[in-house]
């Protein structure tokens, strides 16, 4: 009883500490976000707030918890304010079963760096991610803005469209872990074999997906504001406004830690072993954790740097992407990741895979562009 | 807390979300509790150490059907569209066949009832009989052909979906 008290504790601890690691990772997003865009733009950016603008974030805060919290007349009230509930809920229960380092032993209690070890845990991060659009599809009809309703709408069939073609993408990462625990999965991958090596392919269509579900620019169709003013947000003011924003960041940097955890090894970095022998397993898990956070981070740049590059899709586009692209896709990865496991040498099915589908598209766009001129 | 309080619990929230889902006016708030009863079986599942259905309950049932009735509904003019109340013959004769099969299904339970659990009838009882793994092993041994089959009619459907969304060269966008 007394061990089960101290890992309880010692689990409790954790989570609050994901937790704020979470909030303050989306809340300086934001300041980088608009540093980074300031950058592209050849712009200074926010630089009033503190030394190199670094208290904006504060600032903002401030801003949205003193504005006028509106309830438009003729919503519906309750669901009006359960909309960016949801949203702000479901961005965070993610994290839950992402493992942030291996085991961690303080006087002589062993658990691990990571909320809950299930054996479903990948499905896990699908369900949650599935439940994501509820946030913005009840904000969104609450609201009674056509405006509103259509950017819901948008968003409902966008993330269903692309929930599909990441479903896909994540069998091949189980084909070659054997388990869906996120756990066992980044096990697999310790000391450099990291699934991009063998998974190339995959990677690609979870990262065109993970835009996709985040709502992240070129996928941005239902806050697209030359058509819809602002979305499904367009009604909502205040913290409420803020809720909606803050999620979008928080997806950002889960789904950053999600893709670290299944393409580029979790916690794992070079060296691993020898700092474990030098300074003890302890601080090789911790130094694993700040790798892992590390490589979210860096998705979590990604994700900026490709808003500020690429311009928004058309809906037909999107649609087509999702639907006639990324699935068939996906559906040639699982093929080739099986037959790579088949003939022992997933690497080199995984090079070859990409090799054959771009000889394919090469073909085929010969073959057509004969037809039209024919 | 008693695992039973537990499972007390979580069947009045079931069985109250349930009906809200038929009492309730507005067609989004139905929809709305209908997800929550999901949740609620779910973690019936979770009780039953069925982790793999809970999941995909979620998945399917709470993350895609159910996004689509919202769709479907949010699309509707509420107001236009509000079936007029029934005549009191209509509601009469719901009433008398809904009470039917009320008593029908109580009196089945009642005959079939289960027997409680004792040393002999839990002795071939394992707890991880809901695992993934072991589902995944039943699956693809025992009901191979059948699952196989669904999964060729799965195919099929998301073949047919990707070519009726397929542009053809020179057709309008729109």
């Amino acid at each position: 009883m007394e061990l089960l008290n101290d890992v309880f504790t010692a689990k409790a601890i954790f989570i609050g500490i994901v937790f704020a690691i979470t909030l303050g990772v989306a809340a300086y997003s934001t300041y980088f976000e608009r540093k980074i865009a300031a950058f592209m733009q050849d712009r200074i950016g926010p630089d009033r707030a503190g030394p190199f603008g670094i208290l904006q974030p504060l600032a903002d805060a401030v801003k949205m918890f003193m504005k006028e919290d509106f309830i438009p007349a003729n919503s519906n009230k309750w669901l009006f304010i359960a909309g960016p509930c949801l949203s702000m809920l479901t961005a965070l229960m993610t994290s839950a079963v992402v493992p942030f380092g291996d085991t961690v032993t303080i006087s002589g209690v062993t658990f691990d760096l990571q909320g809950i070890d299930v054996n479903i845990g990948i499905l896990w991060v699908f369900g949650i991610v599935s439940l994501g659009v509820y946030g913005i599809l009840v904000g969104g009809w609450a609201s009674n803005n056509k405006y509103s309703l259509l950017g819901a709408i948008r968003a409902a069939s966008q993330n269903i469209s692309y929930e599909l073609a990441m479903g896909m993408s994540i069998i091949a990462i189980l084909m070659l872990s054997g388990s869906l625990s996120t756990k066992a999965i980044v096990e697999t991958q310790q000391a450099g074999h990291w699934n991009i090596l063998q998974q190339p392919l995959g990677f690609v269509i979870f990262l065109i997906c993970a835009f996709a579900e985040c709502n992240r620019t070129p996928f941005d169709l239902p806050e697209c504001e030359t058509e819809l003013i602002g979305g499904y947000h367009t009604e909502y003011s205040s913290m409420k406004l803020g809720f909606y924003l803050f999620a979008e960041y928080i997806n950002m940097f889960i789904s950053g830690a999600v893709m670290a955890t299944l393409f580029f090894g979790g916690y794992d970095y070079p060296g691993y072993a020898y700092i474990a022998a030098q300074l003890g397993s302890n601080a090789a898990t911790f130094i694993g954790m700040g790798a892992l956070i590390g490589k979210a981070l860096l998705f979590v740049f990604v994700f900026m740097w490709v808003r500020w590059t690429l311009p928004r899709f058309r809906y037909d586009q999107l649609m087509g992407l999702g639907w006639t692209g990324l699935i068939p896709l996906s559906m040639f990865n699982v093929v080739v990741t099986g037959f790579g496991i088949l003939i022992d040498q997933p690497i080199l099915a995984g090079v070859g895979g990409i090799v054959i589908l771009l000889v394919g598209l090469i073909v085929n766009d010969a073959l057509s562009r004969k037809k039209k001129i024919a | 807390m008693e695992i039973t309080n537990i499972w007390y619990f979580l069947s009045a929230l079931t069985l109250l979300s349930a009906l809200m889902v038929v009492f309730a006016k507005n067609p989004i708030h139905s929809v709305l509790y209908l997800v929550f009863t999901f949740f609620c079986i779910s973690g019936h599942y979770v009780l039953l150490n069925a982790q793999f259905l809970m999941a995909v309950n979620i998945i399917v049932y709470a993350g895609a059907i159910m996004v689509l009735f919202l769709f479907v509904i949010m699309m509707l003019d509420l107001r236009k569209n509000m079936p007029e109340s029934k005549s009191s013959l209509v509601k009469l004769a719901g009433s008398v066949v809904a009470g039917t099969l009320l008593v029908i299904l109580i009196a089945a339970f009642h005959k079939n009832s289960l027997p409680a659990p004792t040393a002999e009838n839990t002795a071939n009882f394992t707890s991880q009989t809901g695992m993934v793994e072991n589902l995944g092993k039943v699956l693809y041994s025992e009901y191979l052909l059948p699952f196989e089959l669904v999964s060729i009619l799965f195919f099929v459907a998301m073949v047919g979906a990707v070519l009726l969304g397929k542009r053809e060269v020179g057709e309008r966008n729109f």
